[in-house]
């Protein structure tokens, strides 16, 4: 499978879309692809472990990848407890960065202050997976030594999390695992066609994402392109139609 | 002089939202339209630094899918990336000499009639954090004075952005540039719904749910985020007297 550098096309995704050729690249097995997204952040940047949840929209639903034992309770404590900086920035869309949980944690999330303090977790770095109100789930990075994130690495952090975003939704979906590696493109019109499909398909905004990266792909086409065809009325994907 | 009227008006205007709870995204997108007003200009945009090293769109006066292109295009190349970069002034550019400089960017904005373009940086101390970007049709340079109240209106963007207690934190500041685009994206994929359920323009979507933020005192991401959800329709919001 080739991800074609020539669909690559936007300055802004090209360090996600390099770590999602270097993730496939490991290994064609699709379902081991948020674990080796995990692994590839914990390598690539100053953080001791790394955790992945999924997230719908009646709350968490499930841990998709944990590096390590900490990672692991980090991301469970956040099921059990229902509280946490994790929590935080799934629920609010919001990034949620603790460079300093022993200062910060206590006073906030006192519960979980406990346990991820004894986990030997001193700072976390949430990023919830999201594009706009689609709402996948949450990345998590936590150190076992207090400090803040550089600008390059917070940088380096949100690529990841670009990249988590897109393994996610098309993993939700179900879709072939080429279409998770068609270009990421961030312009209005693709979100405002978004949310055209969401009503003329009728399905949620995140299969309507979905749907237009799908077509796009298969017709080999820019997804600005589609988008914009969608927006103008020349594409349609309501039900009467054979929307491919 | 009228002039001065209005600045008075403007400037109340911005304060007074600045001191109550308001949303960051539609309280930038009417900075840029009082921009245009107060500057003598005919079009503008913000873009915002996205911590992956390109510049976002977060507001623009125009639905015109060409000027969208122009200001997406200027992730690679023009006046904004060159301010962003330096954080100079840029100003009175005059287009038909500007071809040498940025070779793409300038036939783009020649293509939409524009003669002028301007930038100005979003300054935080020492930090870049944006910049707003104008266009002109006549072939007028700004004054002194323009340029002055158009930095203005920059650095109230920024004040805007940055407005909570202690954003010297490089974490809140992180928080809140990445909110802000989560919050443009949300609006983006609502302009779709609304348009396709409602049967009209996506500039006429916008323009319905900032009235119904207005009337109802709800922030303008939250009416967005309801209409994406469907949990607000279409019969709720009510059409703008005069809608094109």
């Amino acid at each position: 499978m080739d991800a074609g550098d020539g669909r690559w096309v936007g300055v802004a995704s090209k360090r996600a879309a390099e770590i999602l050729r270097a993730a496939w690249g490991e290994s064609s097995d699709v379902d081991g692809l948020p674990g080796r997204l995990a692994a590839a952040c914990v390598r690539s940047l100053p953080v001791t472990g790394v955790g992945m949840a999924l997230m719908t929209d009646e709350g968490p639903a499930g841990i998709i990848a944990a590096t390590d034992g900490a990672a692991l309770v980090l991301e469970e404590l956040q099921f059990t407890l229902g509280e946490g900086p994790c929590v935080d920035a799934s629920g609010t869309g919001r990034p949620v960065l603790q460079p300093d949980l022993a200062r910060t944690a206590p006073l906030r999330w006192p519960a979980f202050a406990e346990g991820a303090l004894e986990a030997g977790i001193r700072a976390v770095f949430a990023f919830p997976l999201r594009v706009g109100a689609i709402r996948i789930g949450v990345l998590d990075l936590y150190r076992d030594e207090a400090g803040t994130l550089s600008p390059d690495a917070l940088t380096e952090a949100l690529s990841f999390a670009d990249a988590a975003t897109l393994v996610l939704l098309h993993a939700q979906a179900g879709s072939p695992a080429t279409e998770t590696f068609h270009e990421l493109d961030e312009r209005a019109e693709v979100h405002q066609a978004t949310g055209v499909i969401s009503v003329q398909a009728e399905v949620g905004m995140a299969e309507a994402l979905v749907l237009l990266r799908a077509r796009a792909f298969a017709e080999d086409r820019p997804v600005g392109d589609v988008a914009r065809e969608v927006l103008s009325g020349a594409v349609d994907f309501g039900k009467a139609e054979d929307s491919g | 002089m009228a002039r001065e009227q209005r600045l008075t008006e403007v400037f109340v205007e911005l304060a007074d939202t600045l001191v109550e709870e308001f949303d960051v995204v539609d309280f930038l997108q009417v900075l840029t339209e009082r921009c245009v007003e107060l500057i003598d200009t005919d079009a503008a945009g913000l873009m915002l630094d996205d911590q992956r090293g390109n510049l976002q769109v977060v507001a623009y006066t125009d639905e015109s899918a060409r000027l969208l292109e122009l200001f997406e295009l200027q992730k690679a190349e023009g006046p904004c990336l060159d301010c962003f970069a330096t954080g100079q002034v840029i100003a009175n550019v005059d287009l038909a000499d500007a071809r040498a400089r940025w070779p793409v960017f300038t036939e783009a904005a020649l293509g939409l009639g524009f003669t002028y373009s301007h930038a100005l940086p979003l300054r935080l101390r020492r930090k870049v954090i944006g910049a707003l970007n104008l266009f002109s049709l006549e072939r007028k340079a700004l004054t002194d004075d323009h340029v002055a109240v158009a930095q203005g209106l920059a650095d109230i963007a920024t004040i805007g952005l940055l407005h909570e207690r202690a954003l010297r934190d490089q974490v809140l500041l992180a928080e809140q540039l990445q909110t802000a685009l989560h919050s443009r994206i949300v609006i983006e994929q609502a302009k779709g719904v609304l348009s396709a359920r409602a049967g009209i323009s996506v500039s006429e979507a916008f323009s319905r749910m900032r009235t119904h933020a207005r009337r109802t005192g709800e922030q303008l991401t939250s009416v967005a985020e309801a209409v994406a959800a469907g949990r607000l329709h279409p019969g709720n919001l009510q059409p703008t007297p005069d809608a094109r």
